[in-house]
């Protein structure tokens, strides 16, 4: 039998070799954490904090600014000195609260609740709300939100994506090593919450030991399957991942949970876990620093609002050939201009590319419609037409073509011959017209 | 200042951040690759006279290129090897026989080779812009403009160096004027028929003639997967069965369909021209609407047009219908019931 997957796709190499070997270490606390009230999909939080104020580690900075939102803590202890906007690596101004840090490390009161299991649902999902755990995976959507699913959408399977499918990073992938206890038990806690009995787990195939961890901590845990998916890209995107291990496409422009499903990130899962038991708010998270640009390539435990500039340094600066530092992956990534700017609750990795494997030339051919692109679009899309509509200002039509399906993961574009910008492209169109 | 706060110019470009290796001119050389069984067997058949009428059109081609791009003041893409590949196929499309002509202007290769990169490509605005096959279109302009010098027919000759050579008929051409019993007798038996076609032994265009060597090259492609086998079995199935039907003079169903399809430029066509990604449909499935269409209306040329012919214009006429098969059908995308709910979109 073949392993778990979907139709389309494609085979970057992986480079994950680079960073896999190194264990999730702590890094500095930054000096000065910025903030952002902004770090997830939907609505901005409203400050709590005035500029002098003195806050602890854990200490709540910012509330919800609506339904889906969730809120901000303090990442370090130390002083407000400033609330103001800051690019971050979207490029976007986002109003942010600034920490000085006063070395203090000083918690606001976690509590050790051994016995969080038998908590009631409303009260455990009151905990993931509180703590401000969003999705963690790189989309930062507010996992309370998906917790919450209206009752005409029954959920019936929690998936916890494990396949980590970018190229480089290794986070999730030294979390499942490191904590696949704790994984475990986020994912029994996501289960008690949506009540149901069907648990999965979902890795790609190139990290056996990752597979063989996880099968081990899910050993004795009722309806909790480990499934090993192809390795291919973009098996992590949800939609991709349900067809591949729970057997359902989810429907044209819908959600996970039309067809039952809420799919959850494993860092996701920890931070779960860790609010549940401890009331741990999400101050930190675990960053994959590598590329062939770097000194040392590292995961590190890294508080939000460090800046990348601290994490460049942590693993031993750039080496001389180092031109593109990415935010994310090489697929789905943003590339920086300035390393001023703050880790969020999204950040899954920092890439530093050297000269010899970056693209200079914004040069690109004609297409020769050679139908690459359509064989790797994991959403059966024909991304050539997108690309020749968008190029020649045809954005209306370009919907004819399916351009809001698109979730922008890149394949077409590595395929791509004549190297179009074809996601550039799809921004563009997107930006230019209403679903 | 630390060290890691110095100021960087980093490149800032939208994701992704890493390419495939593949670039247009690799799939240009690769299919000039592939090409290249059929060719040593035009050459070794022919002699000495292929090589000139393929080295003219490929001179020729890449030049007009050049020329042109230069005149209209935009960057040369010479070296993308998609005007060698255009030469290439062109000259492997036309009949060794036009270099004894006047072989010191060989007017006719390189008037085609102008024709089909100059005005079928550039003139559409280059390559990936044109509506038809441009070595399609440039052998068809030779042909209609040429149609005695087009079709004179050099008898295949292992000897390598000879540059006389007696003229005779194709296979296809005896086919058209005395059917399949007429074309057994002239190859011995019908076993040696087949042994003649698929090796290359016998008349036609340089590059046509050796079924097995261009299946070579086919599949080699197939292999990497710079083409893929719908445009190829539906174009070869769909004439084949049309040939079993409708070919045999006995009756219904009483054709020779593997005369038909080792014999005239059937599998150059199928496995190189038809599948020419520019002029043919993307999706697989509209890539087999364009396969049967070439096969069946090869076929309905060679049975009851006025040519022992039908490929090149089979292919061409497919070429107009490629934008229309390509709006009409749509891929599934993921999650829909079926194609047709995705059509649109949410409106």
């Amino acid at each position: 039998m073949g392993l778990a997957t979907f139709k389309g796709g494609i085979h970057p190499p992986d480079k994950k070799a680079l960073a896999a070997g190194s264990s999730i270490t702590d890094a500095k606390p930054p000096k000065i954490a910025i903030i952002p009230l902004s770090q997830h999909a939907g609505a901005p939080c409203k400050p709590l904090v005035a500029i002098g104020q003195d806050v602890k580690k854990g200490e709540l900075i910012g509330e919800p600014g609506g339904f889906v939102s969730a809120p901000v803590h303090a990442s370090i202890s130390g002083k407000v000195v400033a609330i103001a906007e800051f690019p971050n690596a979207m490029g976007r101004m986002v109003n942010s609260i600034v920490i000085e840090n006063d070395g203090k490390e000083e918690w606001t009161a976690l509590k050790d609740n051994p016995d969080y299991m038998n908590l009631p649902v409303d009260e455990l999902k009151e905990k993931v709300k509180a703590a401000g755990i969003v999705g963690l995976g790189g989309a930062a959507f507010p996992t309370a939100v998906k917790l919450s699913p209206p009752k005409e959408k029954p959920i019936n399977a929690v998936l916890i994506n494990g396949a980590e499918c970018e190229p480089y990073l290794t986070a999730d992938y030294r979390l499942m090593l490191e904590k696949p206890k704790e994984i475990v038990e986020g994912l029994k806690v996501l289960m008690k919450i949506l009540s149901v009995s069907k648990g999965y787990i979902g890795i790609e195939n190139n990290k056996p030991d990752a597979i063989k961890i996880m099968q081990d901590a899910a050993r004795g845990a009722e309806g909790i399957e480990v499934i090993a998916c192809e390795v291919k890209y973009p098996q992590g995107a949800e939609k991709m991942l349900i067809k591949a291990v729970v057997g359902r496409e989810v429907p044209p422009r819908g959600l996970p949970m039309d067809v039952g499903v809420v799919v959850q990130n494993v860092g996701t899962a920890l931070a779960i876990y860790e609010a549940a038991r401890y009331g741990k708010p999400l101050i930190d998270r675990v960053v994959t620093v590598t590329g062939e640009g770097i000194q040392s390539p590292k995961n590190l435990m890294v508080r939000i609002g460090t800046k990348i500039a601290d994490l460049i340094e942590e693993a031993g600066g750039f080496r001389d050939d180092a031109v593109k530092v990415v935010a994310g992956g090489p697929m789905m990534g943003f590339a920086l201009s300035t390393l001023d700017i703050p880790v969020t609750k999204g950040t899954s990795g920092i890439l530093v590319m050297p000269e010899s494997i970056v693209e200079h030339s914004a040069e690109f051919g004609a297409c020769i419609r050679c139908g690459r692109c359509i064989d790797a679009c994991a959403m059966g899309l024909q991304p050539f037409m997108l690309s020749i509509l968008g190029e020649i200002g045809h954005y209306e039509e370009a919907k004819e073509f399916n351009l809001f399906d698109c979730f922008e993961c890149g394949s077409c574009a590595y395929v791509c011959p004549a190297k179009r910008p074809i996601v550039q492209l799809v921004r563009l169109s997107k930006s230019m017209v209403k679903p | 200042m630390e060290a890691s706060k110095k100021e960087h110019n980093f490149i800032v470009s939208v994701s992704p951040h890493v390419k495939s290796g593949e670039t247009t001119s690799r799939i240009m050389w690769t299919v000039s690759i592939a090409l290249l069984p059929a060719l040593l067997s035009g050459l070794y058949f022919f002699g000495p006279k292929a090589l000139f009428v393929t080295l003219t059109c490929i001179i020729s081609s890449m030049v007009f290129e050049h020329l042109y791009l230069r005149v209209v003041d935009k960057k040369s893409l010479v070296g993308d090897g998609s005007a060698f590949l255009t030469g290439l196929l062109l000259g492997m499309n036309m009949p060794a026989s036009l270099w004894s002509f006047s072989p010191f202007t060989a007017h006719i290769p390189v008037i085609a080779s102008f024709v089909a990169v100059v005005i079928t490509k550039q003139l559409f605005g280059g390559l990936g812009f044109n509506v038809f096959n441009p070595a399609l279109i440039g052998r068809a302009f030779a042909l209609i403009s040429w149609p005695k010098s087009m079709t004179i027919w050099n008898e295949p000759t292992a000897a390598f160096l000879s540059m006389d050579a007696k003229t005779t008929a194709t296979p296809l051409g005896i086919l058209k004027e005395a059917g399949v019993s007429k074309l057994i007798e002239v190859f011995g038996d019908k076993m040696s028929l087949y042994e003649h076609l698929l090796t290359g032994n016998r008349a036609g265009s340089i590059g046509e003639t050796s079924a097995i060597a261009i299946l070579l090259g086919g599949l080699f492609l197939l292999a990497k997967r710079y083409i893929s086998w719908h445009i190829p079995v539906s174009f070869l199935g769909a004439a084949a069965l049309m040939a079993w039907v409708m070919g045999g003079k006995d009756g219904l169903f009483t054709g020779d369909p593997v005369a038909h399809l080792l014999s005239g430029g059937m599998m150059l066509g199928a496995w190189f021209m038809a599948t020419d990604y520019v002029t043919s449909p993307s999706l697989k499935k509209g890539q087999i609407i364009f396969g049967i269409g070439c096969g069946l209306l090869t076929m309905l040329i060679r049975l009851k047009g006025g040519y022992p012919e039908g490929v090149m214009f089979a292919i061409l006429i497919m070429n107009c219908f490629t934008p229309l098969i390509d709006r009409g059908v749509r891929s599934k995308v993921f999650g829909s019931v079926n194609a047709a709910t995705a059509k649109g979109g949410a409106k």
